[in-house]
């Protein structure tokens, strides 16, 4: 008794922030836990990894800058209309703080970043959420960029890489948050026609419109491992057919059993897998030099 | 008999008065004719002030009417011919949606819609219009399926929203949904997309992107229901008037964002009260539609639906590039 008492009482003076209830701090503070096994890990040493626990393989969130740094050649990235924001259409409440308060927060004007750059010599145009940034809710604002990323990957013929990491659709702006799954999902059917390649790699979470809008029409749908991605949330589910759903209901690994996946790929693997991808398609022929 | 609305009250109070009035003149041999000409003008008043100023909230409660008319219903109005197709090809046949080929004043077309259930035994077997990932599929075979024979494609929207369920999960609920707006997105023959219920989120944009959306005056479509905001939003799903006010998800407020083309008036007091008139409306708006999309190419019709769906939203923030609001 004595013994586990001792231990209590150390844990009173452990300062390692809950990612769970502040996420935000989760890569500011000097040491992370990990959600996954709790094991304590200097936060550089994480980072160095790729936001990849040391001790247990867990991929813990990964802002939107870090995986652009990560994934693309060095000093190559090119963002485009780091200003947008969605604006409030609805005059909803509490919404404007919101956005501000996130602003703040994360130093991002929306739940997407977008822009151009090369990953190991092929020119690519990406977009990667956020979702320290209103759960990477998309409004019109992470549609329109969305949008404008793949017109600008249609112009200059190039492919497109998205990373999903979203909520879903953002309530607060209502039916105009819908329709960016429409506008979206057009976009990329004229990306389609043209012959281009799309790439969709879903990260933890992908679910309801981002995941039934253009995360799921990749030429190639990708997820990280153990991701959640579905349409419903798991406790509307459970709610609605009054079952218990399984453990491993809307991972990553489920949906690849069940067919929606072409792949699941480890972080430290992906870079690789891109470059080989992208290397079939051709894709250093419309680069400078090449390798 | 028709089921009424609570905010119906003062109206149906009124019409009881009346008819007991009428009956007593009748029985007893008495003359109240004037004060009978009176009350009728009174509810000439009231209906007109209760149907003519009816709130967000009052809307939905009609959009969700038992009796309000259903996809078959118009179908049976507007077109000839209707022969239903059953089927995906690749799991199962939803009744949730229905599809099929009609003839529309002489013009082949493609008919496909939400299909809710009359009564609770037809509810269950169309999954109260909340379809799973096969009625997603159908749809899209059917789509495709027109645009092979030139047929203008006509979807009539009228649902909570795809069903949330483990077996739809398991079937890519997601990619399904996702899949049609793309695909519809790109579809080479005219899409005429009518709102005629609730049109409950992305189930509901699941059969709904095309050259046109028209709603129904009283039906609502929002990106999650009411009860679902109020839930989220003041942590109490007993807020729903008040988020129905806030979401803007009725056809007035639609219009006026620009998400919708045409707001289709309804009978006073709701399609449900008058399906052949209310179908009358429907059918002027959808052959002006379909006139104004019949000349136009394959190509001039996808860039259409593309420029609409391209303006739609407001941001702030846009670089010199931007064009829009």
């Amino acid at each position: 008794m004595s013994l586990k008492d001792f231990f209590n009482k150390k844990r009173k003076y452990a300062t390692i922030p809950s990612d769970r209830e502040q996420p935000a701090q989760m890569n500011s503070g000097v040491m992370t836990k990990c959600p996954q096994c709790r094991s304590i890990i200097y936060t550089k040493e994480l980072k160095k990894h790729k936001m990849v626990c040391i001790s247990c393989g867990h991929h813990l969130a990964m802002n939107a800058h870090d995986r652009i740094h990560f994934l693309l050649d060095e000093e190559t990235f090119k963002e485009y209309d780091p200003e947008m924001s969605s604006s409030d259409p609805l005059d909803f409440p509490e919404y404007k703080e919101k956005l501000e308060k996130d602003r703040q927060k994360t130093g991002l004007n929306e739940a997407v970043v977008t822009g151009e750059g090369y990953v190991s010599d092929c020119p690519v145009v990406l977009a990667v959420m956020d979702k320290r940034f209103r759960m990477g809710s998309m409004g019109s604002g992470a549609g329109e960029k969305i949008s404008r990323a793949i017109e600008s990957a249609l112009e200059k013929q190039r492919p497109f890489i998205m990373f999903s990491a979203s909520g879903g659709a953002r309530m607060q702006e209502g039916v105009l948050s819908l329709m960016q799954m429409a506008k979206t999902s057009a976009a990329l059917k004229r990306m389609d026609e043209a012959g281009l390649l799309y790439i969709s790699m879903m990260t933890d979470p992908t679910t309801g419109g981002v995941s039934a809008s253009f995360a799921s029409l990749g030429d190639y749908n990708f997820a990280e491992p153990k991701a959640m991605i579905g349409f419903a949330g798991r406790r509307v589910i459970e709610e609605t057919i009054r079952e218990e759903l399984p453990e491993d209901f809307q991972t990553a690994e489920f949906l690849l059993q069940h067919g929606h996946l072409d792949r699941v790929i480890p972080r430290d693997q992906l870079k690789q897998e891109l470059s080989t991808i992208l290397d079939l398609h051709h894709c250093k022929e419309t680069a400078e030099g090449g390798e | 008999m028709h089921s009424y609305l609570p905010f119906e009250k003062p109206v149906i109070e009124l019409k009881e008065k009346i008819t007991e009035l009428k009956s007593f003149t009748e029985e007893k041999d008495i003359d109240l004719s004037t004060e009978i000409t009176k009350l009728e003008e009174r509810l000439e008043q009231l209906e007109n002030d209760i149907y003519g100023n009816l709130q967000p909230w009052q809307r939905v409660q009609i959009a969700r009417h038992s009796e309000r008319p259903t996809t078959l219903d118009y179908i049976g109005e507007l077109f000839t011919d209707f022969l239903e197709m059953h089927g995906d090809r690749l799991y199962g046949d939803d009744e949730a949606v229905v599809g099929g080929i009609a003839r529309y004043k002489g013009i082949p077309v493609t008919v496909i819609g939400h299909q809710r259930g009359k009564d609770t035994k037809e509810n269950l077997r169309r999954n109260f219009g909340m379809p799973h990932p096969e009625g997603y599929r159908k749809a899209l075979r059917l789509m495709k399926q027109a645009e092979k024979f030139s047929r203008p494609v006509v979807t009539f929207i009228d649902t909570k929203g795809a069903f949330p369920g483990k077996a739809a999960e398991e079937r890519g609920q997601s990619e399904a949904i996702a899949r049609n707006l793309a695909e519809m997105a790109g579809l080479k023959v005219p899409v005429i997309c009518l709102v005629i219920g609730e049109g409950g989120s992305g189930g509901a944009l699941g059969l709904g992107v095309g050259n046109y959306i028209h709603m129904l005056e009283n039906s609502t479509y929002s990106v999650i229901s009411p009860e679902g905001a109020s839930s989220i939003l003041w942590k109490d799903g007993s807020f729903a008037q008040q988020a129905s006010e806030t979401m803007r998800i009725t056809a007035p407020d639609l219009k006026e964002l620009g998400v919708i083309d045409e707001m289709v008036p309804e009978v006073r007091g709701g399609a449900h009260k008058d399906l052949k008139q209310q179908a009358a409306y429907m059918d002027d708006v959808l052959e002006r539609s379909l006139h104004t999309l019949r000349n136009q190419t394959a190509e001039q019709l996808v860039q259409q639906r593309w420029e609409k769906y391209k303006q739609i939203g407001q941001t702030t923030g846009e670089s010199a590039v931007s064009s829009g609001d």
